[in-house]
């Protein structure tokens, strides 16, 4: 078959939405920076739209994309308030650095 | 096509993901997690969701991540110290990510009836619908309400924010 006819598994998408959620949990334990930290918790979001969007195409259901469509509007109020928290965060402290933000800690 | 495009913006989307790890400025991160967002706007063009590829284009990539390169220069985010880590995320963190990819991995990988993604596919059996239409059909009669809490949802979220982030009473804390 000629590889410019041919489709794509829909079970690579799946696995690249795994790979990419697996970064970003690695991604939100070893970054030290409050903004990366972050980061990583929109990269482990996208990764959950993306299968969304693939079982939304195998089971022929908009549901799945409507899904989608709220999720990028909750993660675009939760990045607001997010970055806000943050700002407030640096005012007090004067430092992004996860380790020095550690009054919570036991 | 759709397999050369899939591996090229896979590929992106990875590299992207992994240079999001590597990087220890945090502004080099925004910028592949940027790389990460377009390639999968792509994807998404892929298996059929136009519309969401659109949004992730403009909501994703264009919003959030402007949100996100602009407070790191406002703060003048430096590079991040290395610092060991927290040791539960050593002995308990790490080996979750890895059986937790391994478990979605055998899943994935022995599902029994997935489709193939090919171009242009409807995501219903409805001939001549756009995925836009399907998409505003659903959105505008039984979704909504939750639709309308959406806007309220966003509304709620920029004046949390602005009250956040504002000097409260013109009283400073910074420096200890």
């Amino acid at each position: 078959m000629n590889v410019l006819q041919q489709s794509v598994p829909l079970s690579w998408y799946l696995l690249l939405s795994a790979l990419l959620f697996a970064l970003g949990v690695v991604g939100f334990l070893i970054k030290r920076n409050l903004i990366t930290v972050f980061m990583s918790i929109e990269l482990m979001l996208n990764a959950v739209n993306l299968s969304f969007v693939t079982f939304a195409h195998q089971w022929h259901a908009v549901k799945g994309q409507i899904f989608v469509f709220f999720v990028m509007m909750v993660a675009a109020a939760e990045a607001a308030v997010g970055l806000a928290i943050i700002i407030a965060v640096f005012r007090a402290r004067a430092t992004l650095a996860v380790d020095r933000i550690d009054l919570m800690k036991l | 096509m759709q397999l050369i495009l899939f591996i090229v913006f896979a590929a992106f989307c990875l590299a992207g993901a992994i240079n999001l790890l590597l990087q220890t400025h945090p502004i080099n991160s925004a910028l592949s997690l940027i790389v990460v967002m377009t390639s999968l706007a792509v994807l998404y063009l892929q298996l059929g969701a136009e519309f969401l590829a659109a949004a992730q284009v403009i909501v994703y990539a264009g919003a959030i991540m402007v949100l996100f390169t602009f407070v790191v220069m406002l703060l003048n985010a430096g590079r991040e110290e290395r610092t060991l880590g927290s040791k539960a995320a050593a002995i308990v963190g790490f080996p979750a990510v890895v059986a937790l990819l391994a478990v979605l991995a055998t899943v994935v990988l022995h599902a029994p009836s997935l489709d193939g993604a090919a171009f242009g596919d409807n995501l219903s059996n409805q001939p001549g619908k756009t995925n836009l239409d399907q998409l505003s059909t659903v959105l505008f009669t039984n979704l909504l309400l939750p639709f309308e809490v959406t806007s309220v949802l966003i509304l709620i979220a920029i004046l949390g924010a602005v009250a956040l982030a504002r000097h409260g009473n013109g009283e400073r804390t910074a420096g200890e």
